[in-house]
Parts: C-alpha cells; sequence; structure tokens
C-alpha cells in the first residue's frame, strides 16, 4: 500500500470519528441547557473546551452563547475540527483513497458530506437540531457498518482502525482533561447537584450513561465514572479499550508486514505500562497528571506511526 | 442542404424506426413518461451518490458538476460498428506506424507525403523522443476516436486523442445505471458488453511492459490528484484494475527503476498509466516547475526500464494540423485505402485555403490547431457577426494557428425531456486498446449529446451530456 494511502485512511476514519464526537458534544451540550434551571453560558463554555475548539473562536464571535458555540461547533469554516470541516475532510482523504475502499464505503461517506452539506448550509436553528445531530451519528454509524462488514481485513483496514481508535482515546481523554477536577474525590459523601449534572455530562459526552448505569446503577460515585472512562474494557470509549485495539491492529499490521516498528513498542508501553493500574493507583499518581501523561503519550504515537509507515516523504 | 431533413438514428430521415431501436422505441412507447422522469432523477441520484462528477476548472471553489445523463440510449447494429471497427483498426495501426516512423527515419517526410515543417516546427513534436524505442512498440496504448455521423453509412473522424483520452469511466458507469434501472431492456435486446474494459486495459498495459521481467509487471496510474478534473475517472480505472493510483510524489527513482512509497519501502513500478500531460511528467526534461511528475522518469524511459502509456510525444498525431494529413498517412503505412474518412479540412497555413476561409467564415467552423474542449473554435451558422469579426482579426493574424471544415449536418438521436423524444446531435468516442498482443476495441464508447436544441457543441464543459452506448449482438 502507498505511504499516502495510509494516510488518507489514516485521516479519513479519524475526521469521520471526530465528526462524531464533536455532534455528541454539542448534543450533550443543548441536553444539559435544556434540562437544566438557570442555564449559563460557562456550561457552553464548558463544552468548547470539552471539544478541543476554543482556539479562534473570539477571532468569530463576540461572546460564549448557545447560538455561536452549535455554530462554531457544527459548520464553522474557520474551525478545523467543526463537524462540517471534518466530514468534508473525511470524504476529501476517502477521495484519495478512493482505491482502497469499498464502494459502500465510498458512498456512506459521500452520502454523509452531500447531507451535511445540505443541512449544515444555514444555521441551525433549535427545532431541526436534535434531528440532524441524529442524521449524523446514523451516517456515520452506517460508514462505520459498511467498513465492518465489507472490507477485507488487511493492512487497509488496519490504518481505518488505528484511525478511529487513535481518535476515539484522544477524544476520551481530552474530555478528562478538561473534567477532572469534578472527578476528584470529595469530602461529601454525596454529590450536590451541580455535581450530578457534571457527572452527567461526562457520561453523555462519551455515550456512555447506558453503559454506566448498567454496571452501578443511577448512583453516581466519581471514582467509578473515571475507572469506567479510562480503565473499563467491556466500554467501547475507554481509553483502555481504545489502546487495546490499537495494539491489536498495530500487531495485526506488524505480522502482515513481518517488521514491528517502534509505534509498536509506544502502543505496548502504553498498555502493559500506563494503563495497568487501577484506579486507586491513577488517583494516588494525580488524574490530572495521568491525563496530561496520556495526551502526550497518544500525540507520539501518532507521529510516531506517521514516521514508521511512510506517510510523507 | 437546408431542406434535407437531418438524418436521426431513430428515425431516420422519414419518421421510420430504424431496425436498431424497434424494440426500444416499443418498449418505451409503452412506458409512462411519468415513471421515465423519476427514473431519470433516480439516474442522477445514482451518479452523485457514486460521486461520477468532474471539477470545472478555473472555478473559485472546486466545484464538482455531474454530467447530464440522459436515459435514450444510442444504439447500433452489430454491422455498422465491424465497418466502424474496421477503419477505428487500420487508422489506429496508422498512427502507430507514423509515430514510429517520426521518431526514428521519417520516411513520411523523406517521401513527400508530409512537410517537414510539420513535425520541425510543431510544439506537440518531443525531440526527447528521437531515437527511443518503447517497450513492445506501442506508442499509443489507449486511442479515443472521435466519429460523427450524417448518415445511414457515413461515419467521419472528427479527432483522434492519441495522448490521455478520457471518459470511458462515463461509458461504464452509463452502462452500470442503465443495467440498474431497466434491466428488462437488456432482456428485450442482446447488447454487447462493454464491462470487461478494464480487465482489457489491464491484460494490455501489462502485456506492454518491458523485457525482462520477473514476475508479474506493476501496474500504476498517475493522477494529477483529487482537483484535477478526470480524477473521478483516474481512481475508477485504478479501483476497477485493482492498481495503485499514484501521484509525482508517491514516485522517485530507486536502483535505475520508477518506485512508489509505500507502506514497506519503495517498490518498483514497470508500467506507468499516466493521465498527466507530457510536459509534466519530468521536471528534469520538460517543465521544472512541475510538481505532477517524476524528476528523472525520462531517463528510466530512454532505458527501456518503464513503461509509459500513452508513449511521451504521442500529441504530434493527434495535433489538429496533422489531422488533415491522417488519410495520407493511412494510405502511406497500410498501403490501403483508409476505411474511415475525414472531415473535410482547409489548412489555413496554405494561402488558398486561408482566402477560401476567410470568404467563407459564416458557413465553417474554424478550430484552433492546439485547442481542446471546444474552447477558441468559430460555429459560423450560429456566430453573431461581432464573433465572426474579431474571429477573422485572430486568423489573419495567426492563420497557421488555425484549420477550418464544413459544418457537417451530424446524425441526431432523441433525448428524454419534458416533450418526450426530442431529437439532439451526437458523437461517439469509441476506445481502443493496443498491446502486441493487438488491438481491442470496446464495443460502443461514449456517446455526448448537445442538449441544447441544434446545438453542435457536445463537450461536457460546455453543456453536453453522455448516453449509455449500445451496440446489438447480431
Amino acid at each position: 500500500m502507498l505511504g499516502k494511502t495510509a494516510n488518507g485512511l489514516f485521516w479519513m476514519y479519524r475526521y469521520l470519528e471526530r465528526a462524531e464526537n464533536v455532534s455528541r458534544l454539542v448534543e450533550t451540550g443543548q441536553r444539559i441547557a435544556l434540562t437544566r434551571s438557570g442555564e449559563s453560558d460557562e456550561d457552553w463554555q464548558s463544552v468548547l473546551q470539552s471539544a478541543g475548539v476554543t482556539a479562534g473562536f473570539h477571532d468569530h464571535y463576540d461572546a460564549v452563547t448557545k447560538d455561536t458555540v452549535i455554530d462554531w461547533m457544527l459548520r464553522a469554516k474557520g474551525n478545523p475540527s467543526s463537524v462540517l470541516n471534518c466530514i468534508g475532510g473525511a470524504r476529501q482523504n476517502a477521495r484519495l483513497v478512493r482505491t482502497a475502499l469499498t464502494g459502500e464505503v465510498w458512498e456512506g461517506t459521500n452520502a454523509i458530506y452531500m447531507g451535511a452539506r445540505d443541512m449544515l448550509a444555514r444555521k441551525v436553528g433549535e427545532r431541526d437540531l436534535p434531528n440532524i445531530l441524529r442524521r449524523i451519528r446514523q451516517q456515520t454509524a452506517l460508514v462505520r457498518g459498511a467498513t465492518h462488514g465489507t472490507m477485507l481485513r488487511n493492512d487497509i483496514y488496519d490504518f481505518c482502525r488505528i484511525g478511529t481508535f487513535l481518535e476515539r482515546a484522544d477524544n476520551t481523554t481530552r474530555i478528562l482533561d478538561v473534567k477532572y477536577y469534578v472527578l476528584l474525590p470529595s469530602v461529601m459523601a454525596v454529590g450536590t447537584d451541580l455535581d450530578n449534572v457534571q457527572w452527567e455530562t461526562i457520561l453523555r459526552s462519551v455515550s456512555a450513561r447506558g453503559g454506566f448505569r448498567m454496571e452501578f446503577g443511577n448512583q453516581f460515585e466519581p471514582r467509578d465514572i473515571a475507572s469506567f472512562l479510562i480503565l473499563d474494557r467491556r466500554f467501547p470509549r475507554s481509553l483502555g479499550f481504545c489502546v487495546d485495539k490499537l495494539r491489536s491492529n498495530m500487531e495485526f499490521l506488524g505480522r502482515e508486514y513481518g517488521n514491528f516498528p517502534r509505534a509498536h513498542g509506544m502502543v505496548v508501553d502504553m498498555s502493559e505500562r500506563h494503563l495497568s493500574r487501577d484506579i486507586d493507583e491513577i488517583f494516588d499518581y494525580g488524574l490530572h497528571e495521568f491525563v496530561q501523561e496520556t495526551l502526550n503519550c497518544l500525540g507520539a504515537l501518532g507521529q510516531q506511526i506517521e514516521i514508521d509507515y511512510r506517510f510523507y516523504e | 442542404m437546408d431542406d434535407e431533413p437531418i438524418f436521426d438514428e431513430m428515425l431516420g430521415r422519414d419518421d421510420r424506426i430504424r431496425a436498431p431501436y424497434a424494440k426500444f422505441k416499443d418498449w418505451f412507447d409503452g412506458e409512462e413518461p411519468k415513471r421515465l422522469r423519476d427514473k431519470q432523477r433516480e439516474a442522477e441520484e445514482l451518479f452523485r451518490l457514486t460521486g461520477i462528477t468532474f471539477n470545472v476548472y478555473g472555478r473559485a471553489e472546486a466545484e464538482e458538476r455531474l454530467i447530464p445523463f440522459d436515459i435514450v440510449p444510442r444504439i447500433i447494429s452489430n454491422g455498422e460498428w465491424q465497418r466502424l471497427s474496421r477503419g477505428i483498426e487500420q487508422r489506429v495501426r496508422a498512427i502507430n506506424a507514423f509515430l514510429h516512423d517520426i521518431y526514428h527515419r521519417q520516411e513520411i517526410v523523406k517521401a513527400g507525403k508530409l512537410p517537414a515543417q510539420m513535425i520541425d516546427r510543431n510544439e506537440a513534436f518531443l525531440p526527447e523522443m528521437i531515437g527511443v524505442d518503447p517497450p513492445g512498440n506501442i506508442y499509443t496504448h489507449i486511442v479515443g476516436i472521435d466519429l460523427v455521423r450524417t448518415d445511414d453509412d457515413r461515419f467521419y473522424v472528427l479527432e483522434d486523442n492519441a495522448r490521455t483520452p478520457s471518459g470511458v469511466s462515463y461509458m461504464l458507469e452509463n452502462r452500470e445505471t442503465m443495467l440498474q434501472m431497466f434491466p428488462e431492456l437488456f432482456s428485450q435486446n442482446r447488447v454487447q458488453s462493454v464491462q470487461n474494459y478494464p480487465s482489457h486495459l489491464r491484460k494490455s498495459l501489462a502485456a506492454c511492459a518491458p523485457q525482462g521481467l520477473s514476475g508479474r509487471p506493476a501496474v500504476a496510474v498517475l493522477t494529477p490528484g483529487i482537483y484535477n478534473s478526470a480524477y473521478f475517472e483516474h481512481a475508477f480505472l485504478a479501483d476497477q484494475m485493482g492498481v495503485e493510483l499514484v501521484e509525482g510524489h508517491d514516485l522517485r527513482i530507486v536502483d535505475g527503476r520508477v518506485a512508489m512509497r509505500t507502506t514497506q519501502g519503495y517498490k518498483q513500478i514497470d508500467v506507468l498509466y499516466r493521465r498527466v500531460d507530457d510536459e509534466f511528467l519530468d521536471p528534469l526534461n520538460f517543465n521544472p516547475d512541475s510538481a505532477l511528475g517524476v524528476p528523472g522518469i525520462m531517463d528510466v524511459y530512454r532505458a527501456g526500464r518503464i513503461t509509459i502509456a500513452n508513449a511521451p510525444g504521442t500529441g504530434i498525431a493527434d495535433d489538429k494540423a496533422i489531422y488533415s494529413y491522417i488519410p495520407d498517412i493511412v494510405q502511406f503505412y497500410t498501403g490501403e485505402r483508409p476505411l474511415l474518412e475525414n472531415v473535410p479540412t482547409w489548412r489555413c497555413s496554405e494561402p488558398d485555403s486561408l482566402a477560401y476561409v476567410l470568404d467563407n467564415l459564416s458557413e465553417l467552423v474554424v478550430k484552433e490547431v492546439h485547442g481542446s474542449g471546444g474552447y477558441g473554435m468559430l460555429i459560423g451558422p450560429t456566430a453573431t457577426k461581432k464573433d465572426i469579426a474579431e474571429f477573422r482579426k485572430k486568423l489573419t493574424a495567426r492563420p497557421g494557428n488555425y484549420i477550418a471544415q464544413p459544418t457537417l449536418s451530424l446524425s441526431t438521436v432523441p433525448i428524454f425531456n419534458r416533450a418526450g423524444l426530442t431529437p439532439r446531435h451526437v458523437d461517439l468516442r469509441p476506445f481502443v486498446l493496443v498491446s502486441p498482443d493487438g488491438i481491442r476495441i470496446t464495443p460502443g464508447g461514449l456517446t455526448r449529446v448537445a442538449l441544447k436544441k441544434g446545438s453542435l457543441v457536445v463537450n461536457s464543459s460546455q453543456g453536453g451530456g453522455t448516453k449509455d452506448t449500445w451496440v446489438l449482438e447480431d
């Protein structure tokens, strides 16, 4: 496979994943704003931060409000991670690697793009928002399904998966980075209403509410939430799950190519050293330090993959 | 000429259904127009979803547009096709012999059949190719011959495309769309298949690989990139052939071979189906600013260690100034009378012809020798006085830059629109593959249709559409 193709696949799936994550954060923000008495724009500030899209916002808007944040995150040209830009980026990369994709995957990706271009052509009104977000999620799910159901399990597939899980791990970790302080142990045995809102927000931002409830019932404990998001291998957006997937896909690649490059060693190290702690050890170590270190590891891993697989010259 | 009705391929000149269209017309008459309109929309949706678009040059945003597709097929009988393909094969054979000759001994010039200046002063002539022997001695691996029709048995060659002819993906996708939308038509009519084109293309390219390779030749398609107007086709063909789609920056010369950068290091390429123009192919040998090509590829080529398809320098054969000599060229290299006719052509470089052309501008089509895509031409009968006056100035200033042809009364094939079946002018581009194993012509080709009433311009960049083209079995 061409290095350029590996690069294109990697970014196509990163962008698809990112489009989905950003729209989920918008959905969470909207949901919290609607159900909470005394809406405050601080919540939207926090949504911006969770998505990591604060940079540049204030060049385009005067104030952080519901309308400006939603517009920025969904459709702003100036925001490289707006849903529309992510979908455009995914489709652009898909065009670049068209020969590596099955017809179904390509058509699915093209359909998301055509749909998003129409739906997000103008400012999105409150009434249309839920429907638009749902459709974006459905369509990205469709591409994921077509990927599972039609693509050969070869190096092409491995790069799709590596892009997906690197982006997802990054997303979950970034949310922890912004919100770690609400998960720190508190002297109070039971959380305040404000705490409860914060915890629910975190779970919703990674589609973890249902899964968490199955495991822990309706009792939100910050320690359980942190453990679920970081270590629970059954939860497909947990850091542990994503790193396991990165590791197994890099191992498939290594076996197919008969060569395990440096990036492989890095992911093994993340899985065996960094993520081998239990949640108490992580809290003892310092949740914030742990999260920071994770972000650094993921960044370095991404760069090493580019080098090892000759994405660029 | 005006009083004679135009030849319609479905209805002839006298509104009697011609045989190849009989079954289609029966089917059509039994269909609800509304259902057909829905189908037409459905086809458009299919094209949009599969991304069969072309990019329009010179627009601010890289706009992707659909080429309009008309659901009425253009139907050719097997007999008509046999005659045509014999003529095409003869012409393509002659073009290859011509290319070999002018890059070697130039016998045709010595024999006085072609003025030396047609070669020496021609921008399309590539001195770097002199004395080079392409692998398998093939110059034009892929050719598209543009044909027009004026009558039951009269076809003319409008243009030979010997560089990088495009449009074959539309031929394939148009058929695919028709098969999906109207499967019953293909049970009622026995239509010769075109779907094997990509595998024939791959075989044909592989057969032209350099000598002495161990193992299967590695083939790749070279594209200028995703912003090129024909990118869809480049990706489509690479995908259908199961070969890599590469850009210049994926390639470099490694150990005297062209190699592509893969996830596991550099891998050798033996045959490059390039969709990049000559001048951009090699910044070391041609345009030094080109970022689309591969520095040094011409040196590898001259050493016989890669096949470039089509060979560099083939543009000399489809140059519009050379075009008028093609009947002589066919005669010279095959020793046979040309089976396909040229459109009569005045070379404005010749004073007598120029005088005639200037006197008859309002009745002629005048084309730039190096132009393409229907730009820079004058269509006398539909031009305004002002257009003609302006063109006259350009023509007098650089007569050698132009040729002129009579406006032929081009055949029509109906399209389906609100008024039902409505005649529109068409042309036809069959696709020809050339290898040491022989010449293969895919039955049919790309039919382009001028969607505007009375218009003779079929180019997609100027509002033309396409049709599925059927060649019936006997």
